[in-house]
């Protein structure tokens, strides 16, 4: 007799978070009780609205023809020639309407704020990419929108500031801690918390308490849900590597997770500023433990005492303390590898894919390339690199031309 | 160990109690525990001592400046153990409340209860520790105390009620702390409703911070909460160099604790 077998299929890495929210030990609801109904309401209305087909068709129907989805998959011969390894395949988020993987989640929010009847929206800023892109939802769906940004963040990136006013937001300065995201977080919890019946927070990445970590990660999705048949359809096959810069890690968990089943390798790239030796860095799985920060729990920088430190990367969209809970966790269990990229690596990888390619990435998706770069020339031809260009550079020729020492 | 919280509201004698919330280590560790002590001289009949987290997002501007003058300073949750021993030492009746956030707790590692018992406190309030996510801190022999808030709504009391001990804060105003005002036509009727779900004491709090607005929370409930008026207080205090901030607190608390306690004896009239 054969010894007994078990026929059961392994359980899917896509089935969190569970009820209470939380991927292993990771994620969770640590809001305050004022917040509490608000969560628990939200999340009802978010299970409804995934049942429901006409959500889903007037999402599926904005992201065709007011963001322009699907964007293009695209063969990156000229850097994969450059490179002389692997084939480059690039995801090009970058062409979506206001230039970045954002609005992709910010549709899906502000359709459930709609639904559940709020009347005034409100978001948290770092490098203005999410700020813009939910200045735009509310100007598309007539909502009055207030932007929290960060003092220091806000006269590093006036040109996304002006985009905003533009579109009708106001743009409130933080001028609490380091004047960055975090304190831009803060700021957006005191004001959600002050008018709660009327407001409705749009969280620009996978953090926050749950439901905000699921709901965002399932409005991403798309990203790797188009990729995958994409590349099914250039190659007849999955790639061997699919790679994305992680801040919060919303645009890298688009990506990663519709193959995190598959057996595709899964490179998270964190930003490690002047390096992971230094205290100059964003990488908070390298350089962070488990804490507990603006509703979740999660990896942070934090000094001994439990008192969060400064992030530091050259690239503001990465220039966060903390990180999305499920890549916490995913990290945890190995599924997904997680490497450090430097603010010189990334300036680096930026320029190249201006020259080879004519494109220019945002700082953060210069991260991932900047790991393709790397990684590439050492592998055979016949193998397949995915990346996620998550955003296009132009927000950031300012930083790049200080960095270089180029006056504009 | 004996129950300082229960005693103390024992003891008050249908009046309503004065709770009193400094951040600790502010303006320095050295000055924490004689303004815990001028606290008590002026009236206090409960304190709350104010752990500092570098995001303190239930916070307004009164208290997050007192956060980071006590960070700056150089507390820890190790050395505000410390001070609550040294207090303890004077002082073995009033009730000792840690508020704050999560994470410095988290941060101090599994002896955290014991340590914090051994040293004198009575319990805490940590304002982002939902009931949902109590079980992620054994808080051991500790009083924890819940918050319920004006959006606390019938289907969801039960579930604050279930753990809580010590007394209930009531958050009179859905926002951060030292910003608007409760009517107190409805923190009567939010207390009214709590107190018949729950025995245990209804303390209120948010935007108390004249003794007039005391006085007239304390005629509707079993203690008034005070916080930020206190902070500012030792925040200017400090900016301007006194050379007596347990005095000037002593001088405030007094006056509030005056106002609380002739409430029920007004409002019984």
């Amino acid at each position: 007799m054969p010894e007994q077998i078990s026929l059961a299929e392994p359980a899917s890495l896509k089935a969190g978070p569970d009820t209470r929210g939380h991927f292993g030990q990771f994620g969770g609801r640590y809001v305050a009780e004022t917040l509490m109904p608000l969560i628990l309401d939200l999340e009802r209305e978010y299970r409804a609205a995934k049942a429901d087909p006409a959500f889903k068709a007037q999402f599926d129907d904005l992201m065709t023809h007011y963001v322009g989805r699907p964007s293009a998959l695209y063969y990156a011969e000229p850097l994969t020639k450059h490179l002389g390894g692997a084939k480059i395949y690039l995801k090009r988020e970058e062409l979506n309407h206001t230039g970045a993987h954002k609005i992709n989640n910010c549709i899906g929010q502000i359709l459930l704020a709609l639904r559940m009847g709020k009347t005034r929206i409100i978001a948290e800023t770092g490098a203005g990419q999410h700020g813009v892109a939910t200045a735009t939802v509310a100007a598309r769906f007539g909502l009055p929108c207030t932007i929290f940004m960060g003092a220091r963040d806000i006269a590093r990136q006036a040109p996304n500031v002006f985009r905003m006013k533009l579109l009708g937001a106001e743009v409130r300065p933080v001028t609490a801690g380091a004047q960055t995201l975090k304190d831009a977080m803060n700021e957006a919890l005191r004001d959600w918390v002050t008018n709660v019946h009327d407001t409705f927070y749009i969280i620009g990445t996978v953090a926050g308490p749950h439901p905000y970590p699921e709901l965002v990660r399932d409005f991403q999705s798309v990203i790797g849900t188009e990729a995958r048949a994409q590349l099914f359809e250039a190659e007849g096959r999955l790639p061997d590597v699919a790679v994305a810069a992680v801040g919060g890690g919303s645009n890298a968990i688009g990506l990663f997770h519709p193959f995190l089943d598959d057996p595709v390798e899964l490179v998270g790239i964190e930003a490690a500023g002047h390096g992971l030796q230094t205290d100059q860095h964003a990488a908070s799985l390298a350089g962070g433990r488990p804490g507990i920060l603006h509703g979740n729990k999660t990896y942070l920088l934090q000094d001994a005492d439990g008192q969060i430190t400064e992030a530091h990367s050259i690239s503001a969209g990465l220039d966060y303390p903390g990180i999305g809970p499920e890549h916490a966790w995913l990290h945890e269990i190995g599924r997904v590898r997680y490497e450090g990229i430097t603010d010189d690596e990334a300036l680096a990888a930026f320029q190249l894919l201006a020259q080879v390619e004519g494109i220019i990435p945002a700082l953060e998706s210069a991260h991932a390339l900047a790991w393709v770069v790397k990684a590439a020339p050492a592998m055979p031809k016949d193998k397949i690199i995915l990346v996620n260009l998550s955003g296009r550079g132009d927000k950031d020729i300012f930083t790049v031309a200080d960095a270089l020492g180029v006056k504009l | 160990m004996r129950d300082r919280l229960a005693a103390r509201f024992a003891s008050l004698n249908g009046r309503a109690g004065l709770v009193t919330f400094v951040c600790g280590g502010d303006p320095s560790p050295e000055l924490t525990a004689p303004i815990l002590h001028a606290l008590v001289a002026g009236g206090a009949d409960i304190i709350e001592i104010g752990m500092p987290f570098t995001d303190p997002m239930a916070d307004g501007p009164a208290i997050q400046a007192g956060n980071i003058r006590a960070l700056e300073a150089g507390i820890s949750l190790k050395k505000l153990l410390g001070i609550v021993r040294e207090f303890r030492a004077k002082d073995a009746a009033t009730p000792l409340i840690l508020m704050g956030y999560a994470n410095p707790v988290l941060a101090y590692g599994p002896g955290f209860a014991a340590d914090a018992v051994a040293a004198g406190l009575d319990g805490v309030i940590l304002v982002d520790l939902p009931p949902e996510e109590s079980g992620e801190l054994d808080l051991g022999a500790l009083h924890l105390i819940r918050l319920a808030t004006p959006t606390t709504d019938d289907a969801r009391l039960p579930t604050v009620l279930t753990g809580a001990s010590g007394f209930l804060y009531y958050v009179a105003v859905a926002g951060v702390t030292g910003q608007n005002s409760a009517d107190a036509a409805d923190v009567a009727a939010a207390v009214a409703r709590l107190k018949a779900a729950t025995d245990l004491p209804v303390a209120v709090g948010f935007g108390v911070k004249t003794p007039a607005q005391a006085a007239a929370i304390a005629a509707h409930a079993d203690a008034v909460v005070v916080g930020s008026a206190i902070v500012d207080l030792v925040g200017a205090a400090a900016a301007r160099q006194s050379n007596d901030i347990p005095g000037e607190v002593q001088a405030f608390v007094s006056s509030l604790a005056a106002a609380v306690r002739s409430a029920r004896l007004e409002s019984a009239a």
